[in-house]
This record gives structure tokens, C-alpha cells and sequence, in this order.
């Protein structure tokens, strides 16, 4: 399992993707910083860019590079390994690959310009969501033979989650405003990781203030102990599911 | 050595093998000849579970291959197309292989020369032509010294030369007493190799025998011929 693990890494870290990103996110994370001089604004713009990008890079690259790999796991299979530890290094690698580019293009300034709880938020919640999206990604590229197909489904995958769903939300909020709404709110909330990820560093920020009713209501149950505890362990959800049914459809797989 | 027992496979509606139950052992050297889709691949797949099958058992020395590995040291396994890692090269593939099996044995390197790769060895896969492919293939089935070579038209695609190379190799190793299961199109080439003759046809063993009772009951000395008479009197 190890020396698959490091093939994969090897093999992805070579990449010069892996290293625009790397590029990318450092210069949208130091210049965040040194254009606001308010951290607390610096850390919301930098939350946005990163609830935008970071799940589209990591859902599409890893649904790639899975495509791209389907020689490498049928040279695999046919030798005397586990397909487990096939799957598994695939997922570790990418996992390991992806969480490095984004520590080090993100996680270093951050620690740098805001060397406190928000920044440690910022920084585990990217890291969540970058893993949710490979584990998603793993997924859309079992359903589908066809790469065109497979990577169809991670974008729409992505696209909604990002956009329509919170679109989805905010025309339910207005169709049902004559209504106490604000509980049934809280849990459609938490099914989206990307949701998820923002209130949990916008709880950080300490800016719920500003956002009314509803954000009382969100610092009320996400706010305390067990509300972080609840809203991990969604996120660990959403990684281990996705990756038990794409496993469970690989183990059957025929190559 | 290797038994299937009542194997179906499905893909889909077409059902590609119909319950195949065979025996093979140790020492024998067994064409699988048929024509197109008649299921031979995925026979040979199934054996090296990369196709799972919709019902039946397969033994590997009595034991069942489901959720075992192990028994994979002992096959080297030719693919009909091989598939590799687009961006490794020749070398990185064979080392990567010779790093993940974990073995001890003499390594079996004389395909590697025989074949000219130690001077391409740079190349990347993707750059290769198709019999450049295949000699890599055969290097790799033979690499580790196993005791079963699963060879799935072996001789596709490779110039005269590499193809008598392989040839010559195959007749070998047949003498060191090992299984060898090898497809083919061309019955010519197999006329000296085989022990044994398997025909497939939709999915079913139609015919499981020795060149001998093949020779004698058809009275002829090819196995072009032989297998040709037999069908027309099948047929009839």
C-alpha cells in the first residue's frame, strides 16, 4: 500500500497542475492579505475564493486523474494486489497531494497574518473540503465508463453544490418567509458541505452578528461545542460515504 | 492446478460464458482457440479476477480465488492490448512491477534482451508501437519465473523475428513442467507447442482435448485442419 501511495504521489506531484494551483492560491491568499488591512474582511474574501475554487480544482483534477489512471489499475489488478489497497492508495495519494498544495499555498499565509483560532479554521475546513471533493470525485469516475460522461457528472456535481443548491435555499427561504423557518433552515444548511464549511469559519469571524435572526439561530447550534462536533462529523460523512459506494463499485468492477 | 466450476458471466443482457466447468493441470500446454467473442478473454480474465463472475467458483490449487491475492505470484499474465501508464517508461514500468511483487526468486530477464528493451528502455509508454507494447507484455508475464503463463495472443502485432523469439521462450519453459494457457487466431503457430486443444464457440467449451485424440480421431496432423474437419462434422 505504501509504494503505491508513493507511486501516486510521485506520480501527481509531478504534475504542473498540481503546481499552478500550488501558484494560484498563494497569490490569491498573500494578496488577500496584504491589500486588507482588516483581517477579519481579509479572511471572508479569502473564504469565498476558496469555497469557489478549492472543490472545483479538487473534483475535477482527482475525476482526471482517476480516467487517466484506468491503465495503471488494470496493470494493478492483474498482479497480485488487493484491489482495496488499490483504491485506497489511489484516494490517499490524491488526498495527500491535493492537502499539500493547499497547505502550502494557503495554509502558510494564513498562519502567517492570522495566527489564531480563525486562521486554524480556515485552514482544517479547506482541507475537509478539498478531501469531500476527491472522495466525490472517486465516485463520479466509477459511475461512468466514458471520461466525457464522468466528468460531466463531477461538474454538475460541483455546480450544484456551489450555486444552485444555495439558490434552491434562498427561494424556499422566500417562498416560506411567513413561516419560523429558521430550524428546518439550520439542518438543509448542514447537508452542504460547502455551506457547512462557511458557517463554521464564519462563526470564527465572530460577523454572525450582522446577519439577523438567522444568524442567532446559527450561533445558537453551530456555535457550541456540540454543534462543531455535529458539523465534523457531516463533513467526515461526506467523505467516507461517497468513497464506501465507489469501493463497494470498484470491488465488482470488471477491468 | 486451476479449476472453474459452472462459471457464468453477464454483461448486461449478452451472457458471454455459460456455465464453463474445466480442469487444468500442471504440465500441460492448452490452446484456446475459437472465433471472436466467444467468451475466451473473459475466461481468462475471470481467472485472474479482473472479471468478476456472475456465478460459480474458481480453485487455484483446491482454494477459492475470491478475496485472494496471493495466488497471482504464481501466473504471469500476457494481455491481449497491453495497457500502461502513459507517462512511464519502459524501465519505470518493469521496475515498479519487480517493486510491488514481492519477490525473492532468480529474475527471468532473457526476454528483456532477447527482445532489444534494454536499448529503448528510456522510452515512454505512449510513444510505443503496438509490438514494442507486447514485447513489454511478454517480458512482464515471464519475468517472475511463475508457474502458470496465461498468454493472450501472444504473438499479435510482433515481427517474425520477436514472434519466433517468444515462440522459442514458450517451448522452454513448457519443459520445465509449468501451465501454460495461450489464444490464438494463427493455428499454425501452434502446431508444436500445445498438449492440449480447448475450443470455445458462444460462450461454451465445445471441445476439451489432447493433440493425440485430436490427431487420431480426425486423422489429420494440423490443428488447423483437425479443428476445421471437426466442425463440419459437428456441423453435420
Amino acid at each position: 500500500m505504501k509504494k503505491i501511495t508513493g507511486f501516486v504521489i510521485a506520480d501527481i506531484l509531478k504534475n504542473k497542475i498540481i503546481l499552478i494551483y500550488t501558484l494560484v492560491l498563494a497569490v490569491f491568499a498573500w494578496s488577500v492579505f496584504s491589500l486588507e488591512d482588516n483581517t477579519a474582511k481579509g479572511v471572508l474574501s479569502l473564504l469565498n475564493v476558496i469555497l469557489l475554487t478549492v472543490p472545483l480544482v479538487s473534483i475535477i483534477f482527482s475525476n482526471i486523474y482517476m480516467y487517466n489512471s484506468s491503465e495503471f489499475i488494470e496493470l494493478l489488478v492483474s498482479q497480485p494486489i488487493q484491489r482495496k489497497t488499490i483504491w485506497l492508495s489511489l484516494f490517499t495519494g490524491l488526498v495527500v497531494s491535493m492537502n499539500l498544495a493547499f497547505i502550502i499555498g494557503v495554509g502558510i499565509p494564513v498562519f502567517i497574518f492570522v495566527p489564531d483560532m480563525t486562521g486554524l479554521f480556515i485552514v482544517i475546513t479547506g482541507m475537509l473540503i478539498t478531501t469531500i471533493f476527491i472522495s466525490i470525485a472517486m465516485l463520479c469516475s466509477i459511475l461512468s465508463r466514458d471520461k466525457a460522461r464522468g466528468i460531466g457528472i463531477a461538474i454538475m456535481t460541483w455546480l450544484f453544490l456551489t450555486l444552485i443548491y444555495d439558490g434552491l435555499v434562498l427561494f424556499m427561504m422566500f417562498q416560506f418567509s411567513d413561516y419560523p423557518i429558521e430550524k428546518p433552515m439550520v439542518i438543509v444548511t448542514a447537508l452542504n458541505p460547502i455551506d457547512l464549511a462557511r458557517i463554521m469559519v464564519l462563526l470564527q469571524v465572530d460577523v454572525t452578528a450582522l446577519m439577523g435572526y438567522t444568524g442567532a439561530i446559527f450561533k445558537h447550534i453551530f456555535g457550541t461545542s456540540f454543534g462543531l462536533i455535529i458539523s465534523f462529523g457531516l463533513m467526515m460523512l461526506w467523505i467516507i460515504i461517497p468513497f464506501l459506494i465507489s469501493w463497494k463499485k470498484f470491488r465488482n468492477k470488471d477491468l | 492446478m486451476i479449476e472453474l466450476i459452472h462459471i457464468k458471466k453477464n454483461f448486461g443482457k449478452t451472457e458471454v460464458l455459460k456455465d464453463i466447468s474445466i480442469q487444468l493441470a500442471a504440465g500441460q500446454c492448452i490452446g484456446l482457440i475459437g472465433p471472436n467473442a466467444c467468451g475466451k478473454t473473459t475466461m481468462i480474465k475471470s481467472i485472474l479476477s479482473m472479471v468478476i463472475p456472475t456465478s460459480g467458483e474458481i480453485l487455484f490449487n483446491g482454494k477459492n480465488i475470491i478475496g485472494d491475492v496471493a495466488y497471482k505470484n504464481h501466473i504471469g499474465y500476457m494481455p491481449q492490448i497491453g495497457r500502461y501508464p502513459e507517462n512511464m517508461s519502459i524501465s519505470q514500468v518493469i521496475n515498479m512491477i519487480k517493486n510491488i511483487r514481492k519477490y525473492n526468486g532468480q529474475i527471468d530477464d532473457e526476454l528483456w534482451y532477447a527482445f532489444g528493451l534494454d536499448g529503448v528502455s528510456d522510452k515512454k509508454m505512449r510513444t510505443l508501437s503496438g509490438g514494442t507494447t507486447q514485447k513489454v507484455s511478454a517480458t512482464l508475464a515471464f519475468l517472475f519465473n511463475p508457474d502458470i503463463l496465461i498468454l493472450d495472443e501472444p504473438t499479435a502485432g510482433l515481427d517474425p523475428l520477436a514472434a519466433e523469439v517468444l515462440r522459442d521462450k514458450i517451448i522452454k519453459e513448457r519443459k520445465k513442467g509449468k501451465l501454460i494457457l495461450i489464444t490464438s487466431h494463427l493455428l499454425n503457430e501452434l502446431d508444436e507447442l500445445l498438449s492440449h486443444v480447448i475450443f470455445m464457440q458462444e460462450g461454451e467449451i465445445v471441445l476439451y482435448k489432447t493433440i493425440g485424440d485430436l490427431y487420431t480421431e480426425t486423422g489429420e496432423v494440423k490443428i488447423s485442419k483437425a479443428i476445421g474437419n471437426l466442425l463440419k462434422s459437428t456441423l453435420k
